[in-house]
């Protein structure tokens, strides 16, 4: 069964402007933050609803807020990642394009929690239709005294604006979203310092995901409790899933974390297409490990769950394959969005993607060898943790997941050569 | 020379930042919209605008794979390649595409009408296969309906 709090006013007419959203709750949440808070006990109640980062990475909201050092003179600000690129991927979209006063009021919570005057969307250039959308909503929201100066009344100043990305994976990766967002090319910072410390414009920086950012308003308003009493114990509260590929009824689906893998294909999306098996699933975005039909059978949505699983909840974009699937090609077909998304910053990523890619290419002609796979197998540790930002990874965990659970896939496709050289 | 409309619309997004130079992208999408395409005075126009030198934007621009120094064409057509739509025949809707319009991914029709590119995941997952031409989302694609709105495009 769906649950929908994230996704309760999309069906409305007009969901977008701050009529509807006032008459639905809208703006509740701020108001209650700025009557009954501190900025404290925002934080705590965000750290109490066991509400986890939803871009990919899953690390607990309430913790990274408390990172920021309030004594700090410098200004702090308030990002959201808009970025949304990473494959099979499509459930922030709908949550600006049909609701954005959620994300308005739920950055404006954040910017009380740290003491925030200003916050930044951070938007992938392709979304520039919802660009629009986005403004007029924060337009209406100042007009309303919800963002700038004494907002409710209060002394609590805000401000909020958008900034359209240009195309790049990598700037999904939240030091590289800074350095676009400063009018730099888009390759990503050392860490530490953390954004907490040193972000944007090397002041103190949260950045978040659009579904984190749109979730805090609901935990404000019925408590961290209430919110992490919808998922497990660690794994709080609801999250969306875009189910793709090979279902009868692709979509975004908003249910209750911990919610079973297979629930979620079989009834909410009506099952495998065409009457047919399901051979694979990657479960949370392409940079997750890939996952059998049998793994997936006992599979949880919720961040311990999927572990226990053989992958991640990543960020949410499951990825469906049926039986008659070629799981060498769909790898190739990662391996080729990897190596052109490589920022070119380090040597093991922008080469070794290359490389990779070059090898694919040569088995998917019909000319690879059993020593191309094992040149395949000697590449990918020598991106994996020598990488300069978690892309190399991103690359190779597909890769490598593949090709130990589907190694049938991989053997057919190339000829039997003795080995021409020792390790 | 860019019009006074534009500088103004420039200056109010300048005002945004307490650092000019992050206007610098939205700065690029201003002026490829206006001219389509990037030119040398576009480059020259922006860096004079956020205070920066013209060798930092061209450094910049080029990162992107949305900005473009070459005529962009009227209708930019970019199909998704990436694994959901893959999954969901977008290698079909490719080969329909460079059949019709005569052209590979990376080209441009000679008359300047289409330009075809093959692109990332455009978070258009569900809806697949799908390509954007210029800033609008065609989802759910099949020959027919891609036959219609090539059609259908002035
Ligand atoms: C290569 C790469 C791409 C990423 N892309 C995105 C993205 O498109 N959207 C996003 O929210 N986070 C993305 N992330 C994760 C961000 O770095 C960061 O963890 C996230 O924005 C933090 O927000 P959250 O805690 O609310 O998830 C990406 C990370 C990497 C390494
Ligand atoms: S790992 Fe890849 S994307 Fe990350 S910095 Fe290195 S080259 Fe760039
Ligand atoms: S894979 Fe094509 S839109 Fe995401």
């Amino acid at each position: 069964m769906e649950l929908k709090i994230l996704t309760k006013r999309f069906g409305l007419p007009n969901s977008t402007s701050i009529e509807t959203y006032l008459a639905h709750e809208g703006y509740q949440g701020l108001q209650k933050t700025l009557k009954e808070f501190t900025p404290d006990q925002v934080i705590d109640e965000v750290k109490k609803s066991a509400l986890r980062g939803r871009g990919g990475a899953g690390f607990p909201t309430g913790l990274k807020w408390s990172f920021v050092p309030k004594q700090s003179p410098k200004p702090k600000y308030v990002v959201c990642n808009a970025d949304e690129s990473e494959p099979g991927t499509c459930k922030d979209r709908p949550l600006m394009e049909y609701d954005p006063h959620q994300l308005v009021e739920g950055m404006a919570i954040a910017g009380y929690a740290l003491g925030s005057k200003r916050g930044y969307i951070y938007i992938r250039g392709e979304y520039m239709y919802i660009v629009p959308i986005l403004e007029k909503a924060i337009d209406e929201a100042r007009a309303k005294g919800y963002l700038g100066k004494n907002i409710c009344g209060s002394d609590f100043e805000f401000d909020l604006f958008v900034h359209p990305g240009a195309g790049a994976y990598i700037c999904g990766e939240e030091t590289a979203l800074l350095n676009s967002l400063e009018g730099l090319r888009g390759h990503p910072r050392i860490k530490p310092p953390f954004p907490a410390v040193a972000g944007l414009y090397g002041c103190p920086t949260v950045v978040n995901n659009v579904e984190t950012f749109t979730a805090v308003p609901h935990i404000i308003m019925k408590g961290g409790d209430w919110y992490r009493g919808l998922g497990t114990e660690k794994s709080g509260g609801s999250k969306m899933f875009s189910v793709s590929g090979h279902v009868n009824k692709p979509g975004n689906y908003e249910v209750p974390m911990g919610y079973p893998l297979m629930q979620l294909i079989n009834e909410e999306c009506g099952g495998v297409w065409k009457g047919r098996k399901l051979k694979a699933v990657i479960p949370g975005g392409s940079s997750v490990y890939i996952m059998t039909a049998q793994e997936c059978e006992n599979a949880t949505l919720d961040y311990e769950g999927m572990v226990k699983a053989g992958s991640s909840v990543g960020s949410g974009g499951v990825i469906v394959m049926d039986e008659t699937t070629d799981i060498f090609e769909t790898t190739y077909n990662l391996i080729h969005f990897y190596n052109h998304e490589s920022c070119g910053w380090c040597t093991p990523c922008r080469e070794g993607t290359d490389w990779l890619h070059k090898l694919f290419k040569k088995i998917h002609r019909g000319e690879g060898t059993t020593e191309d796979l094992r040149m395949i197998e000697r590449l990918c540790p020598n991106i994996e943790g020598r990488s300069h930002c978690p892309l190399g990874e991103a690359a190779v965990w597909p890769i490598t997941s593949a090709m130990k659970k589907f190694p049938e896939d991989f053997r057919r496709r190339v000829r039997e050569v003795e080995p021409v050289a020792a390790d | 020379m860019f019009s006074e409309a534009l500088d103004k619309k420039a200056n109010e997004i300048i005002a945004r930042y307490p650092v000019k130079r992050s206007a610098l992208l939205p700065l690029l999408h201003l002026v490829q919209n206006e001219e389509n395409q990037i030119t040398k005075e576009g480059m020259r126009y922006v860096a004079k605008k956020v205070g920066v030198e013209m060798n930092d934007v061209f450094e910049v621009l080029t990162f992107y794979t949305m900005y473009f120094t070459e005529p962009i064409g009227t209708h930019h057509i970019q199909l998704c390649r990436t694994i959901s739509c893959y999954l969901r025949g977008a290698e079909e809707i490719r080969e329909h595409l460079e059949k019709r319009l005569g052209i590979k991914p990376g080209q441009r029709t000679a008359d300047g009408r289409f330009r075809l590119s093959e692109v990332e995941c455009l978070g258009s997952c569900c809806t697949a296969p799908m390509f954007q031409i210029n800033f609008d989302y065609h989802e759910n694609l099949t020959p027919e309906k891609v036959d219609q709105i090539l059609d259908s495009l002035p």
